[in-house]
């Protein structure tokens, strides 16, 4: 029980006479907020001032670089489910931010920004630290806003968190100048509940729902690709329960792993560039490809003019821009899937496909002995990224949060990690931001303070947020750190190996000793470069109550397959 | 620029600041030129209207219309061909006013143009036509002998010949909450 003079924050709707700054801390609290992460500097210092005063009810973790603000964000939103909100000074500040925001709009997470700017007074002035940020972040945000009077921060604060959680989330950017931080106003709070213009989730059209049943009964050789809406929708339950009526094999996008446990029976893989063979070959011999909440995303279809071809297409989808944008859908479904879903469920017969299913099977034994086994039980001297997550799934028994970076680890992780439960992979599906995984993971992790979270990061993408080191262990968040280290920008040295004859052009990296850095950062740290060290470094680590990091020295020149050429059809994926 | 044809584009949206750019964005991240903009209030109290004519295949204005709706401030977005139209663009001409004296010629162009003189003072006088884009641009051809010394045309602005059903829209928002 608090006894501060903060208390009266438990009624942030009385109306009282206070100061912009202290407003947006109360708004935050409306919202239920508790934690965020920024970086201070002179435009945003009078909410700075407030988050001292009110450091009981709201945690501000500092990260050592804005950007990774954002991706901690980002990581808090995806396993917590809510809002997560990121604040940054003017100028370097703001654009600092501009790669989170970017990421989580094109990966649809919730999150609210918000930038100090300069006095009102002083706008397009060319004022010490103004940036357009409105202007900068335009395209990148579902929305945005600046705030030029005390008086407008609740009414917009409430509309950004109502737009940034709502139907399709996104992020939401809020610049308040510096005079509206420090001008009082009587402030009282109403939560938002609609917009007049805007209409988050699309009703459900029984003919649609009606028609895509009969689709699915019909069908002889239906498959389904699910994606993150299945997750954001917090439609898992929905979603097994369709998958088990209708018995039809069901494939992931990146986004949407986790949302079916791994070894759930008709859970048959990953589409995409280096997704499993049979999803992929297969997507283009179904007769109905039932989408759920997927986008259709080019490193899922490849060439577009081979792609499912043969198959009727239903489109279950939040988003009404979404359809027809790269795939035709035969039927459209719009929606909340999680409705959708259980609408659909009554009208759909119990069903299996066992012979339908058998050619997934057949897929996978090849491409168990084209490249699983290969990549599994190597015959190499060096480590290879998949025995890597092979020791990681062990030691978690398969219920950690894995956040990956972006490269060939990021893959060998969502080809090989196993889950069992929803919300349990974070990765930068859309944009690919090398960088990510250590702030998110950092988020991630007090998101979900109760569970596991292993981040595997690649030696060239943790070094564009190792600074996030700092924060990690200033907070003693226990969130475990792998660096899959290759001495090389792996998947960039892949395209070169494979499409430019071994032009390694700058892609090869002479690291830094990083268990010392880790350990100047006072973090506990370890490296393995041997098979027979591996299963006990990775258990020595998952048993630490403390954040910890470990090196695993992987094989320099390995590949990852199988891979779906750019450009080519997703049934010209390549084994090797 | 195979199958290009001409659409007008009518948005109806909240008067917010920075929604401008917001629906230029659109158009610039797929590379698409604006032919003519314009916007003006619309026949309801605070919602604005953009009016945007570009030329494309109707499959890519199809998307761009959903990437307009999408937008928060949005209310509703809508393509038309010109058959389905009536639209107008409106053009002013100024001229020195010694030519109107002193060739007998201009006030034919002008009486056989339909456009109206809106302005004479001793130095220049201004004309005002307002029509199709071939008419303005005749007009345009025919005045430019006698020394155009500024020329401007509008944006194009255009009713359609069916129903909007904004207010429809509005009232739906207003039951469901
Ligand atoms: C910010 C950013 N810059 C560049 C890229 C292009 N890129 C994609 S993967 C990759 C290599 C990643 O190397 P590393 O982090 O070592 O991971 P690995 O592929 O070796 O697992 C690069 C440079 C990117 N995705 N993001």
């Amino acid at each position: 029980m608090k006894t501060t003079e903060n208390k009266i924050s438990e009624n942030p709707t009385k109306g009282i006479k206070i100061s912009g700054a202290e407003a947006v801390i109360r708004c935050l609290l409306a919202e239920g907020v508790d934690l965020i992460y920024g970086y201070p500097g002179g435009a945003i210092m009078p909410i700075y001032d407030e988050l001292y005063k009110f450091q009981e009810e709201l945690q501000h973790v500092l990260t050592r670089h804005e950007q990774g603000a954002t991706h901690a964000a980002q990581g808090f939103a995806r396993t917590s489910g809510k809002v997560g909100v990121a604040m940054a000074t003017s100028g370097p500040g703001a654009t600092n931010l501009v790669t989170g925001i970017a990421d989580a709009q094109i990966d649809s997470t919730p999150m609210v920004c918000i930038t100090g700017q300069v006095g009102s007074h002083l706008l397009g002035s060319d004022a010490f630290q103004e940036t357009d940020i409105i202007g900068i972040s335009t395209p990148v945000t579902k929305w945005n806003c600046q705030i030029t009077k005390a008086s407008e921060i609740p009414s917009v604060m409430a509309k950004a968190f109502y737009i940034a959680r709502s139907g399709r989330p996104g992020p939401v950017l809020i610049d308040i100048t510096k005079d509206a931080q420090f001008d009082t106003f009587d402030f009282s709070y109403e939560k938002c509940t609609g917009i007049r213009s805007y209409k988050p989730v699309p009703e459900i059209d029984p003919a649609a729902i009606a028609e895509a049943a009969e689709a699915i009964n019909n069908a002889k050789k239906p498959f389904i690709i699910w994606g993150q809406g299945v997750i954001l929708g917090n439609a898992e339950q929905e979603f097994k329960d369709f998958v088990e009526k209708s018995g039809i094999p069901a494939a992931w996008t990146i986004l949407g792993l986790s949302a079916l446990p791994t070894a759930h029976p008709l859970n048959v893989g990953m589409v995409g560039m280096h997704g499993n063979y049979g999803p992929n070959m297969l997507t283009n011999e179904c007769d109905l490809l039932i989408a759920i909440g997927m986008r259709f995303d080019d490193r899922v279809t490849g060439d577009l003019s081979t792609y499912a071809k043969q198959a009727k297409v239903i489109h279950f989808e939040i988003d009404p821009s979404e359809i027809n944008k790269n795939v035709k859908a035969d039927i459209p479904v719009m929606g909340s899937c999680k409705d959708s879903l259980a609408t659909i469920l009554s009208l759909i017969r119990k069903n299996t496909h066992e012979k339908w299913i058998s050619r997934f099977d057949d897929f996978m034994k090849i491409e168990v002995e084209k490249v699983i086994d290969k990549d599994l039980n190597p015959t190499k001297e060096g480590l290879t990224m998949g025995e890597a997550i092979m020791a990681i799934n062990k030691h978690t028994k398969g219920d950690a949060v894995i956040v990956t970076d972006v490269g060939q680890h990021q893959m060998v992780a969502c080809r090989y990690a196993e889950f069992v439960r929803s919300k349990s992979n974070v990765t930068s599906g859309g944009l690919g931001t090398m960088g990510f995984a250590l702030p998110a993971a950092l988020g991630a992790k007090m998101g979900a303070p109760e569970r596991e979270v292993v981040a595997v990061i690649g030696d060239g993408g943790y070094q564009m947020t190792i600074q996030e080191l700092g924060t990690i262990f200033q907070t003693q968040t226990a969130v475990k750190i792998v660096v899959l280290n290759n001495d090389f920008l792996g998947m960039v040295r892949q395209w070169q190996q494979l499409f430019f004859e071994k032009r390694y052009a700058s892609t090869e990296m002479v690291n830094p000793n990083f268990v010392a850095i880790a350990k100047g950062y006072n973090l506990e740290a370890k490296k393995v470069d041997k098979r027979e060290d591996l299963d006990a470094a990775v258990a020595e680590m998952i048993a630490s109550e403390k954040p910890y990091f470990l090196e695993i020295c992987v094989e320099k020149e390995a590949n990852v397959f199988p891979m779906i050429p750019t450009g080519a059809s997703v049934s010209e994926i390549r084994l090797n | 620029m195979k199958n290009n044809n001409t659409y007008t584009i009518s948005i109806y949206s909240e008067n917010n600041v920075g929604l401008l750019n917001r629906i230029s964005a659109i158009f610039l991240k797929r590379h698409i030129n604006i032919e003519s903009f314009s916007t003006s209030l619309s026949e309801i109290k605070n919602v604005f209207r953009f009016v945007i004519v570009v030329e494309l295949e109707e499959e890519k204005v199809k998307k761009l219309i959903q990437q307009i709706e999408k937008q928060v401030d949005v209310i509703k977005a809508y393509y038309h061909t010109d058959e389905e139209t009536i639209f107008q663009e409106s053009a002013l001409f100024k001229v020195k006013s010694s030519s109107l004296f002193e060739e007998r010629h201009i006030q034919n162009v002008i009486k056989d143009s339909h456009a109206n003189i809106v302005v004479v003072t001793p130095e220049f006088f201004v004309i005002e036509k307002t029509g199709f884009r071939e008419e303005t641009e005749k007009l345009r051809k025919d005045l430019a002998p006698f020394g155009l010394l500024q020329f401007v045309r509008s944006g194009r602005i255009s009713v359609t010949k069916s129903k909007m059903g904004i207010s429809d829209i509005l009232n739906t928002f207003k039951k469901d909450n």
